[in-house]
Protein backbone atom coordinates (compact mmCIF):
# COMPACT_ATOMS: atom_id res chain seq x y z
CA UNK A 1 0.00 0.00 0.00
CA UNK A 2 1.28 3.69 -0.90
CA UNK A 3 3.48 4.40 1.89
CA UNK A 4 2.01 7.62 2.97
CA UNK A 5 -1.52 6.42 3.74
CA UNK A 6 0.36 3.68 5.77
CA UNK A 7 1.51 6.23 7.84
CA UNK A 8 -1.68 7.86 8.67
CA UNK A 9 -3.66 4.49 9.10
CA UNK A 10 -1.23 3.17 11.82
CA UNK A 11 -1.16 6.55 13.31
CA UNK A 12 -4.94 7.24 13.21
CA UNK A 13 -5.60 3.77 14.36
CA UNK A 14 -2.97 4.07 16.99
CA UNK A 15 -4.96 7.28 18.51
CA UNK A 16 -8.12 6.08 17.78
CA UNK A 17 -7.50 2.55 20.05
CA UNK A 18 -6.03 4.83 22.70
CA UNK A 19 -8.83 7.72 22.38
CA UNK A 20 -6.37 9.74 25.12
CA UNK A 21 -5.36 12.12 22.68
CA UNK A 22 -8.59 13.02 21.41
CA UNK A 23 -10.76 12.66 24.66
CA UNK A 24 -8.34 14.92 26.25
CA UNK A 25 -8.83 17.47 23.35
CA UNK A 26 -12.45 17.24 23.21
CA UNK A 27 -13.11 17.57 27.26
CA UNK A 28 -10.90 20.64 27.60
CA UNK A 29 -12.52 22.09 24.39
CA UNK A 30 -15.70 21.74 26.45
CA UNK A 31 -14.48 23.07 29.86
CA UNK A 32 -12.81 25.91 28.64
CA UNK A 33 -16.32 26.94 26.73
CA UNK A 34 -18.26 25.95 29.67
CA UNK A 35 -16.28 28.03 32.03
CA UNK A 36 -17.01 31.42 30.22
CA UNK A 37 -20.67 31.75 31.33
CA UNK A 38 -19.46 31.34 34.89
CA UNK A 39 -17.10 33.76 34.58
CA UNK A 40 -18.63 36.69 32.59
CA UNK A 41 -22.29 35.69 33.37
CA UNK A 42 -25.20 33.99 31.54
CA UNK A 43 -26.47 36.92 30.12
CA UNK A 44 -27.06 35.63 26.27
CA UNK A 45 -26.77 39.05 24.72
CA UNK A 46 -22.92 39.25 26.29
CA UNK A 47 -22.37 35.74 25.06
CA UNK A 48 -23.50 35.82 22.06
CA UNK A 49 -21.31 39.00 21.27
CA UNK A 50 -18.13 36.73 22.62
CA UNK A 51 -19.01 33.10 21.50
CA UNK A 52 -17.80 32.87 18.06
CA UNK A 53 -14.03 34.32 19.77
CA UNK A 54 -14.40 31.83 22.66
CA UNK A 55 -15.06 29.22 20.64
CA UNK A 56 -12.09 29.82 18.61
CA UNK A 57 -9.64 30.17 21.71
CA UNK A 58 -10.59 27.44 23.35
CA UNK A 59 -10.43 24.94 20.20
CA UNK A 60 -6.91 26.53 19.71
CA UNK A 61 -5.66 25.83 22.77
CA UNK A 62 -7.20 22.31 22.60
CA UNK A 63 -5.42 21.44 19.84
CA UNK A 64 -1.99 22.52 21.13
CA UNK A 65 -2.44 19.98 24.10
CA UNK A 66 -1.81 16.60 22.04
CA UNK A 67 0.85 18.28 19.60
CA UNK A 68 3.86 18.10 22.78
CA UNK A 69 3.48 13.83 21.54
CA UNK A 70 3.20 14.34 17.89
CA UNK A 71 7.00 12.59 17.18
CA UNK A 72 7.42 12.43 20.76
CA UNK A 73 6.79 8.32 21.27
CA UNK A 74 8.82 7.59 17.40
CA UNK A 75 11.36 9.42 19.20
CA UNK A 76 12.46 7.90 21.82
CA UNK A 77 11.74 4.50 20.36
CA UNK A 78 14.28 5.10 17.52
CA UNK A 79 10.96 4.57 14.85
CA UNK A 80 11.62 8.31 13.73
CA UNK A 81 15.35 7.59 12.69
CA UNK A 82 13.84 4.80 10.84
CA UNK A 83 11.33 6.86 9.24
CA UNK A 84 14.26 9.38 8.48
CA UNK A 85 15.99 7.15 7.06
CA UNK A 86 13.70 5.36 4.28
CA UNK A 87 12.88 6.65 1.14
CA UNK A 88 9.92 8.47 1.56
CA UNK A 89 11.04 11.88 1.93
CA UNK A 90 10.81 12.88 5.61
CA UNK A 91 8.38 16.03 5.02
CA UNK A 92 5.95 13.52 3.49
CA UNK A 93 6.32 11.59 6.68
CA UNK A 94 5.61 14.36 8.90
CA UNK A 95 2.70 15.52 6.64
CA UNK A 96 1.38 11.79 7.16
CA UNK A 97 1.91 12.06 11.20
CA UNK A 98 0.23 15.53 10.80
CA UNK A 99 -3.12 14.19 9.27
CA UNK A 100 -3.18 11.41 11.57
CA UNK A 101 -3.06 13.82 14.00
CA UNK A 102 -5.70 15.93 12.80
CA UNK A 103 -7.83 13.67 11.92
CA UNK A 104 -7.51 12.53 15.85
CA UNK A 105 -7.72 16.60 17.30
CA UNK A 106 -9.07 18.95 14.83
CA UNK A 107 -11.89 17.04 12.87
CA UNK A 108 -13.78 15.96 16.20
CA UNK A 109 -13.20 19.84 17.31
CA UNK A 110 -14.82 21.36 14.45
CA UNK A 111 -17.49 18.22 14.68
CA UNK A 112 -18.44 19.31 18.34
CA UNK A 113 -18.13 23.34 17.90
CA UNK A 114 -21.62 23.92 17.24
CA UNK A 115 -22.76 21.90 20.21
CA UNK A 116 -20.32 24.47 21.88
CA UNK A 117 -21.91 27.41 20.25
CA UNK A 118 -25.15 26.36 21.59
CA UNK A 119 -23.48 26.92 25.30
CA UNK A 120 -22.52 30.67 23.88
CA UNK A 121 -25.64 31.58 22.19
CA UNK A 122 -24.13 32.01 18.68
CA UNK A 123 -27.08 32.32 16.22
CA UNK A 124 -27.81 28.80 14.60
CA UNK A 125 -27.28 30.43 10.83
CA UNK A 126 -23.58 31.16 11.74
CA UNK A 127 -23.04 27.17 12.71
CA UNK A 128 -22.13 26.08 9.08
CA UNK A 129 -19.37 28.74 8.74
CA UNK A 130 -18.30 28.04 12.42
CA UNK A 131 -17.36 24.64 11.27
CA UNK A 132 -16.35 25.58 8.24
CA UNK A 133 -13.23 28.09 9.42
CA UNK A 134 -12.91 25.08 11.55
CA UNK A 135 -12.30 22.44 8.97
CA UNK A 136 -9.85 25.40 7.03
CA UNK A 137 -8.24 26.28 10.37
CA UNK A 138 -7.45 23.21 12.73
CA UNK A 139 -5.70 21.83 9.63
CA UNK A 140 -3.04 24.88 9.40
CA UNK A 141 -3.03 24.64 13.62
CA UNK A 142 -1.74 21.09 13.03
CA UNK A 143 0.54 22.22 10.48
CA UNK A 144 2.53 25.15 12.18
CA UNK A 145 2.23 22.92 15.56
CA UNK A 146 4.09 19.84 13.95
CA UNK A 147 7.47 22.25 13.00
CA UNK A 148 6.97 23.18 17.30
CA UNK A 149 6.40 19.69 17.95
CA UNK A 150 9.51 18.79 15.73
CA UNK A 151 11.76 21.36 17.34
CA UNK A 152 11.47 20.89 21.07
CA UNK A 153 12.38 16.90 20.74
CA UNK A 154 14.88 16.47 23.58
CA UNK A 155 14.00 19.76 24.97
CA UNK A 156 13.34 20.25 28.78
CA UNK A 157 10.22 21.05 29.92
CA UNK A 158 8.39 20.77 25.75
CA UNK A 159 4.98 21.04 26.53
CA UNK A 160 5.65 24.60 27.77
CA UNK A 161 7.73 25.60 25.78
CA UNK A 162 5.70 24.57 22.42
CA UNK A 163 3.13 26.34 23.35
CA UNK A 164 5.36 29.39 23.91
CA UNK A 165 6.83 28.61 20.28
CA UNK A 166 3.41 28.24 18.05
CA UNK A 167 0.95 30.81 19.80
CA UNK A 168 2.48 33.73 17.81
CA UNK A 169 2.30 31.74 14.76
CA UNK A 170 -1.30 30.57 15.20
CA UNK A 171 -2.88 34.49 15.95
CA UNK A 172 -3.48 35.04 12.05
CA UNK A 173 -5.22 31.91 11.68
CA UNK A 174 -7.38 33.01 15.14
CA UNK A 175 -7.99 36.55 13.83
CA UNK A 176 -9.31 35.45 10.60
CA UNK A 177 -10.90 32.13 11.88
CA UNK A 178 -12.84 34.71 14.56
CA UNK A 179 -13.57 36.87 11.99
CA UNK A 180 -15.55 34.82 9.51
CA UNK A 181 -17.72 34.07 12.68
CA UNK A 182 -17.98 37.11 13.74
CA UNK A 183 -19.09 38.46 9.84
CA UNK A 184 -21.55 35.71 9.59
CA UNK A 185 -23.15 37.07 12.82
CA UNK A 186 -23.25 39.97 12.09
CA UNK A 187 -25.34 38.93 8.76
CA UNK A 188 -22.45 39.76 6.62
CA UNK A 189 -20.49 37.67 3.95
CA UNK A 190 -17.76 35.74 5.68
CA UNK A 191 -16.15 34.95 2.36
CA UNK A 192 -13.22 37.62 2.55
CA UNK A 193 -12.20 35.74 6.13
CA UNK A 194 -12.75 32.33 4.67
CA UNK A 195 -10.70 32.67 1.84
CA UNK A 196 -8.00 34.05 3.64
CA UNK A 197 -7.92 31.14 5.90
CA UNK A 198 -8.01 28.59 2.92
CA UNK A 199 -5.10 30.50 1.54
CA UNK A 200 -3.03 29.86 5.04
CA UNK A 201 -4.06 26.85 4.97
CA UNK A 202 -2.59 26.15 1.46
CA UNK A 203 0.97 28.06 2.56
CA UNK A 204 0.89 26.21 5.37
CA UNK A 205 0.72 22.53 3.82
CA UNK A 206 3.36 23.97 1.38
CA UNK A 207 6.45 25.13 3.50
CA UNK A 208 5.09 23.08 7.29
CA UNK A 209 6.15 19.51 5.96
CA UNK A 210 9.63 20.71 4.96
CA UNK A 211 10.27 23.23 8.08
CA UNK A 212 8.92 20.41 10.16
CA UNK A 213 11.26 17.81 8.45
CA UNK A 214 14.18 20.00 9.17
CA UNK A 215 13.68 20.59 12.59
CA UNK A 216 12.87 16.68 12.71
CA UNK A 217 16.69 16.00 11.56
CA UNK A 218 18.00 18.57 13.57
CA UNK A 219 16.65 16.20 16.72
CA UNK A 220 18.18 13.74 14.98
CA UNK A 221 21.57 14.61 14.23
CA UNK B 1 13.07 79.07 36.56
CA UNK B 2 9.75 79.06 35.66
CA UNK B 3 11.71 78.31 31.92
CA UNK B 4 12.51 75.39 33.29
CA UNK B 5 9.37 74.18 34.72
CA UNK B 6 7.85 74.99 31.34
CA UNK B 7 10.20 73.21 29.29
CA UNK B 8 10.45 69.72 31.80
CA UNK B 9 6.00 70.15 31.82
CA UNK B 10 6.70 69.42 27.49
CA UNK B 11 3.76 71.46 27.48
CA UNK B 12 1.82 68.83 29.22
CA UNK B 13 3.19 65.69 28.02
CA UNK B 14 5.82 65.37 30.41
CA UNK B 15 4.68 62.60 31.81
CA UNK B 16 4.58 60.63 28.65
CA UNK B 17 8.05 61.95 27.28
CA UNK B 18 10.66 61.72 29.83
CA UNK B 19 9.48 58.43 31.05
CA UNK B 20 9.89 57.16 27.40
CA UNK B 21 13.66 58.13 27.04
CA UNK B 22 14.53 57.10 30.90
CA UNK B 23 13.15 54.05 30.64
CA UNK B 24 15.14 53.27 26.82
CA UNK B 25 18.38 54.63 28.48
CA UNK B 26 17.16 52.11 31.22
CA UNK B 27 16.91 49.60 29.72
CA UNK B 28 19.78 49.91 26.82
CA UNK B 29 22.40 50.48 30.07
CA UNK B 30 20.99 47.28 31.90
CA UNK B 31 21.31 45.30 28.78
CA UNK B 32 25.25 46.64 28.08
CA UNK B 33 25.74 46.06 31.95
CA UNK B 34 24.64 42.52 32.04
CA UNK B 35 26.61 41.42 28.44
CA UNK B 36 29.71 43.49 29.63
CA UNK B 37 29.53 41.44 33.25
CA UNK B 38 29.14 38.45 32.04
CA UNK B 39 31.89 38.85 29.27
CA UNK B 40 33.93 39.39 32.29
CA UNK B 41 32.91 36.30 34.17
CA UNK B 42 33.84 34.19 31.75
CA UNK B 43 36.89 35.42 30.88
CA UNK B 44 38.10 34.85 34.30
CA UNK B 45 36.68 31.28 34.77
CA UNK B 46 38.28 30.84 31.45
CA UNK B 47 41.63 32.56 33.35
CA UNK B 48 41.58 30.28 35.98
CA UNK B 49 41.23 27.34 33.61
CA UNK B 50 44.14 27.97 31.58
CA UNK B 51 46.40 28.69 34.81
CA UNK B 52 49.29 26.64 35.13
CA UNK B 53 49.13 23.76 37.40
CA UNK B 54 45.36 23.68 37.05
CA UNK B 55 44.28 20.44 35.14
CA UNK B 56 46.02 17.99 33.63
CA UNK B 57 48.76 19.00 31.08
CA UNK C 1 33.96 18.45 16.35
CA UNK C 2 34.25 21.35 13.87
CA UNK C 3 32.73 23.48 15.74
CA UNK C 4 34.66 22.96 19.40
CA UNK C 5 37.73 23.22 17.19
CA UNK C 6 36.76 26.86 16.05
CA UNK C 7 36.78 27.71 20.04
CA UNK C 8 40.50 26.32 20.51
CA UNK C 9 41.44 29.11 17.60
CA UNK C 10 38.71 32.18 16.91
CA UNK C 11 41.82 34.46 17.25
CA UNK C 12 41.39 36.59 13.88
CA UNK C 13 37.69 37.01 15.32
CA UNK C 14 38.37 38.27 18.58
CA UNK C 15 41.11 40.50 16.46
CA UNK C 16 38.57 41.95 15.26
CA UNK C 17 36.00 42.53 17.43
CA UNK C 18 38.39 43.90 20.03
CA UNK C 19 39.79 46.63 17.27
CA UNK C 20 35.75 47.44 16.43
CA UNK C 21 34.33 47.42 19.99
CA UNK C 22 35.60 50.91 20.99
CA UNK C 23 34.49 52.45 17.87
CA UNK C 24 31.13 50.83 17.84
CA UNK C 25 30.91 52.39 21.29
CA UNK C 26 32.40 55.74 20.44
CA UNK C 27 29.52 56.51 17.49
CA UNK C 28 26.69 54.80 20.07
CA UNK C 29 27.74 57.67 22.52
CA UNK C 30 28.25 60.72 20.49
CA UNK C 31 25.68 59.92 18.13
CA UNK C 32 23.21 59.59 20.91
CA UNK C 33 24.62 62.58 22.49
CA UNK C 34 24.06 64.84 19.56
CA UNK C 35 20.69 63.36 19.05
CA UNK C 36 19.12 63.66 22.46
CA UNK C 37 20.54 67.38 22.69
CA UNK C 38 19.15 67.78 19.17
CA UNK C 39 15.77 65.61 19.95
CA UNK C 40 14.84 67.21 22.95
CA UNK C 41 16.18 70.73 23.20
CA UNK C 42 17.04 71.79 19.49
CA UNK C 43 14.34 70.26 17.54
CA UNK C 44 10.63 72.30 17.16
CA UNK C 45 7.59 70.56 18.28
CA UNK C 46 5.29 69.11 16.08
CA UNK C 47 1.88 71.18 14.73
CA UNK C 48 -0.14 68.85 15.77
CA UNK C 49 1.39 66.73 18.11
CA UNK C 50 3.09 69.56 19.92
CA UNK C 51 6.02 68.47 22.39
CA UNK C 52 4.83 64.84 22.51
CA UNK C 53 6.57 64.15 19.56
CA UNK C 54 10.04 63.99 20.78
CA UNK C 55 9.16 60.13 22.36
CA UNK C 56 9.43 59.63 18.23
CA UNK C 57 13.07 60.43 18.58
CA UNK C 58 13.19 56.66 20.79
CA UNK C 59 10.46 55.28 19.37
CA UNK C 60 10.76 55.08 16.02
CA UNK C 61 14.69 53.79 16.24
CA UNK C 62 13.57 51.08 18.79
CA UNK C 63 11.25 49.83 16.56
CA UNK C 64 13.60 50.19 13.89
CA UNK C 65 16.18 48.17 15.46
CA UNK C 66 13.51 45.39 16.58
CA UNK C 67 12.81 44.50 12.68
CA UNK C 68 16.82 44.95 12.29
CA UNK C 69 17.89 42.31 14.76
CA UNK C 70 15.29 39.89 13.98
CA UNK C 71 16.45 40.58 10.31
CA UNK C 72 19.97 39.73 11.49
CA UNK C 73 18.60 37.24 13.44
CA UNK C 74 17.08 35.12 10.79
CA UNK C 75 20.34 35.80 8.31
CA UNK C 76 22.97 34.29 10.80
CA UNK C 77 20.43 31.77 12.05
CA UNK C 78 20.14 31.12 7.81
CA UNK C 79 24.02 30.71 7.48
CA UNK C 80 24.21 28.49 10.56
CA UNK C 81 22.24 25.97 8.79
CA UNK C 82 23.61 25.91 5.56
CA UNK C 83 27.50 26.59 6.16
CA UNK C 84 27.24 25.88 9.69
CA UNK C 85 29.88 28.21 10.71
CA UNK C 86 29.80 28.17 14.50
CA UNK C 87 30.43 32.41 14.58
CA UNK C 88 26.80 32.63 12.89
CA UNK C 89 25.24 30.87 16.06
CA UNK C 90 27.31 33.38 18.02
CA UNK C 91 25.83 35.82 16.65
CA UNK C 92 22.07 34.69 16.33
CA UNK C 93 22.03 33.96 19.79
CA UNK C 94 23.76 36.97 20.93
CA UNK C 95 21.63 39.50 18.94
CA UNK C 96 18.34 37.96 20.66
CA UNK C 97 18.26 39.28 23.74
CA UNK C 98 18.88 42.64 22.12
CA UNK C 99 16.47 42.50 19.82
CA UNK C 100 13.92 41.52 22.43
CA UNK C 101 15.15 44.65 24.39
CA UNK C 102 14.46 46.74 21.46
CA UNK C 103 10.55 45.38 20.78
CA UNK C 104 10.41 46.43 24.51
CA UNK C 105 10.92 49.44 24.35
CA UNK C 106 9.32 49.94 21.09
CA UNK C 107 6.00 48.77 22.53
CA UNK C 108 6.59 50.68 25.59
CA UNK C 109 7.69 54.17 24.17
CA UNK C 110 4.75 53.21 21.92
CA UNK C 111 2.26 53.01 24.47
CA UNK C 112 3.55 56.23 25.92
CA UNK C 113 3.34 58.00 22.75
CA UNK C 114 -0.23 56.75 21.99
CA UNK C 115 -1.99 57.43 25.86
CA UNK C 116 -1.74 61.05 24.98
CA UNK C 117 -2.26 61.21 21.27
CA UNK C 118 -4.56 58.56 20.47
CA UNK C 119 -6.19 58.41 24.55
CA UNK C 120 -5.62 54.93 24.69
CA UNK C 121 -2.26 52.82 26.31
CA UNK C 122 -2.71 49.90 23.43
CA UNK C 123 -4.92 49.13 20.42
CA UNK C 124 -4.92 46.37 18.65
CA UNK C 125 -4.44 47.01 15.02
CA UNK C 126 -2.37 45.33 12.46
CA UNK C 127 0.89 46.94 13.28
CA UNK C 128 1.21 46.89 16.86
CA UNK C 129 -0.38 43.41 17.11
CA UNK C 130 2.52 42.03 14.83
CA UNK C 131 5.30 43.69 16.94
CA UNK C 132 3.57 41.72 20.15
CA UNK C 133 3.83 38.94 17.89
CA UNK C 134 7.71 39.99 17.09
CA UNK C 135 8.51 39.64 21.20
CA UNK C 136 6.90 36.69 21.61
CA UNK C 137 9.00 34.82 18.76
CA UNK C 138 12.09 36.76 20.30
CA UNK C 139 10.94 35.47 23.47
CA UNK C 140 10.33 31.95 21.76
CA UNK C 141 13.48 31.81 20.18
CA UNK C 142 15.41 32.53 23.19
CA UNK C 143 13.78 29.84 25.07
CA UNK C 144 14.12 27.53 22.55
CA UNK C 145 18.15 28.14 22.69
CA UNK C 146 18.51 27.55 26.22
CA UNK C 147 16.01 24.26 26.35
CA UNK C 148 18.74 21.56 25.22
CA UNK C 149 21.58 20.55 27.41
CA UNK C 150 23.76 19.81 24.56
CA UNK C 151 24.16 24.14 23.61
CA UNK C 152 24.58 23.15 19.67
CA UNK C 153 20.93 21.18 19.65
CA UNK C 154 19.56 24.44 21.25
CA UNK C 155 21.51 26.57 18.47
CA UNK C 156 20.09 24.57 15.22
CA UNK C 157 16.69 23.79 17.25
CA UNK C 158 16.08 27.96 17.47
CA UNK C 159 17.69 28.61 13.99
CA UNK C 160 14.96 27.05 12.42
CA UNK C 161 12.28 28.71 14.65
CA UNK C 162 14.03 31.94 13.53
CA UNK C 163 13.63 31.17 10.17
CA UNK C 164 10.01 30.38 10.33
CA UNK C 165 8.79 33.33 12.40
CA UNK C 166 10.61 35.42 9.72
CA UNK C 167 7.62 35.92 7.96
CA UNK C 168 6.40 38.19 10.01
CA UNK C 169 8.61 41.14 9.32
CA UNK C 170 7.19 41.62 6.04
CA UNK C 171 3.91 41.77 8.02
CA UNK C 172 4.68 44.48 10.21
CA UNK C 173 6.42 46.51 7.41
CA UNK C 174 3.87 46.68 5.40
CA UNK C 175 0.98 46.16 7.96
CA UNK C 176 0.13 49.96 8.37
CA UNK C 177 -0.63 49.70 4.35
CA UNK C 178 -1.91 46.84 4.19
CA UNK C 179 -4.53 47.57 6.89
CA UNK C 180 -6.29 50.32 8.17
CA UNK C 181 -4.26 51.34 11.06
CA UNK C 182 -4.82 53.24 13.72
CA UNK C 183 -0.46 53.62 13.45
CA UNK C 184 0.37 56.06 11.02
CA UNK C 185 1.75 54.77 8.01
CA UNK C 186 5.16 55.13 6.69
CA UNK C 187 7.49 58.86 7.27
CA UNK C 188 10.80 57.93 6.17
CA UNK C 189 11.70 54.38 4.93
CA UNK C 190 8.57 55.24 1.78
CA UNK C 191 8.66 55.57 -1.85
CA UNK C 192 9.08 59.15 -2.78
CA UNK C 193 11.58 59.75 0.38
CA UNK C 194 11.12 61.05 3.89
CA UNK C 195 7.65 62.97 4.69
CA UNK C 196 9.41 64.69 7.71
CA UNK C 197 11.37 67.80 8.13
CA UNK C 198 14.67 67.69 8.51
CA UNK C 199 14.63 69.92 11.29
CA UNK C 200 13.53 66.42 12.68
CA UNK C 201 14.34 63.84 10.60
CA UNK C 202 18.21 65.15 11.62
CA UNK C 203 18.05 64.11 15.62
CA UNK C 204 15.86 60.58 14.06
CA UNK C 205 18.50 59.33 11.99
CA UNK C 206 21.31 60.06 14.86
CA UNK C 207 19.35 58.10 17.03
CA UNK C 208 18.95 55.42 14.15
CA UNK C 209 22.84 55.81 14.10
CA UNK C 210 23.72 55.59 17.88
CA UNK C 211 21.26 52.58 18.72
CA UNK C 212 22.66 50.53 14.79
CA UNK C 213 26.29 51.52 16.76
CA UNK C 214 25.52 50.55 20.39
CA UNK C 215 23.97 46.84 18.99
CA UNK C 216 27.40 46.26 17.26
CA UNK C 217 29.23 47.23 20.74
CA UNK C 218 27.22 44.80 22.99
CA UNK C 219 26.56 42.44 19.98
CA UNK C 220 30.60 42.24 20.16
CA UNK C 221 30.70 41.77 23.93
CA UNK C 222 28.16 39.11 23.98
CA UNK C 223 29.76 37.14 21.44
CA UNK C 224 33.36 37.19 23.07
CA UNK C 225 31.65 35.64 26.28
CA UNK C 226 29.81 32.87 24.08
CA UNK C 227 33.33 32.21 22.60
CA UNK C 228 34.96 32.12 25.95
CA UNK C 229 32.07 30.15 27.11
CA UNK C 230 33.10 27.35 24.62
CA UNK C 231 36.44 27.62 25.37
CA UNK C 232 35.09 26.61 28.79
CA UNK C 233 33.05 24.08 27.74
CA UNK C 234 35.48 22.40 25.13
CA UNK C 235 38.88 22.30 27.78
CA UNK C 236 36.12 20.72 30.41
CA UNK C 237 35.42 17.77 27.92
CA UNK C 238 39.15 17.28 27.06
CA UNK C 239 39.58 16.99 30.87
CA UNK C 240 36.66 14.57 30.78
CA UNK C 241 38.23 12.78 27.91
CA UNK C 242 42.12 13.00 30.00
CA UNK C 243 40.36 11.57 33.05
CA UNK C 244 38.49 9.12 31.46
CA UNK C 245 41.48 7.47 29.38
Amino acid sequence: MNPFFAIVRRDARLAFRQGTDTLMTLAFFVIAVVLFPFGVGPEPNVLARIGGGVVWVAALLASMLALERLFQADYEDGGLELLALAPMPLSAVALAKVLAHWLATGLPLAVAAPALGVMMNVPGDVFPVLIGALLLGTPTLSLIGAIGAGLILGARRGGVLLALLVLPLFIPVLVFGVSAVEMAAQGLSPAASLLILGGMFLAALALAPWATAAAIRQALE
Amino acid sequence: MSDLAAYFAMGGYGAFVWPSFAVTLAVLILVWFASDRQLKRNERALAEMEKPGKGPR
Amino acid sequence: MKRLDWFANPARFLRLARAVQPWAAGVALVAAAVGLYLGLFASPADYQQGESVRIMYVHVPSAWMALFCYTALAGASAVALIWKHPLADLAAKATAPVGAAFTFLALLTGSLWGKPMWGTWWVWDARLTSVLVLFFLYLGYIALNGAFDDPTRGAKASAVLALVGFVNVPIIKFSVDWWNTLHQPASVLRAGGPAIHESMLAPLLLMALAFKAYYVWVLLIRIRAEIAAGKIRAARLRETRVAAS
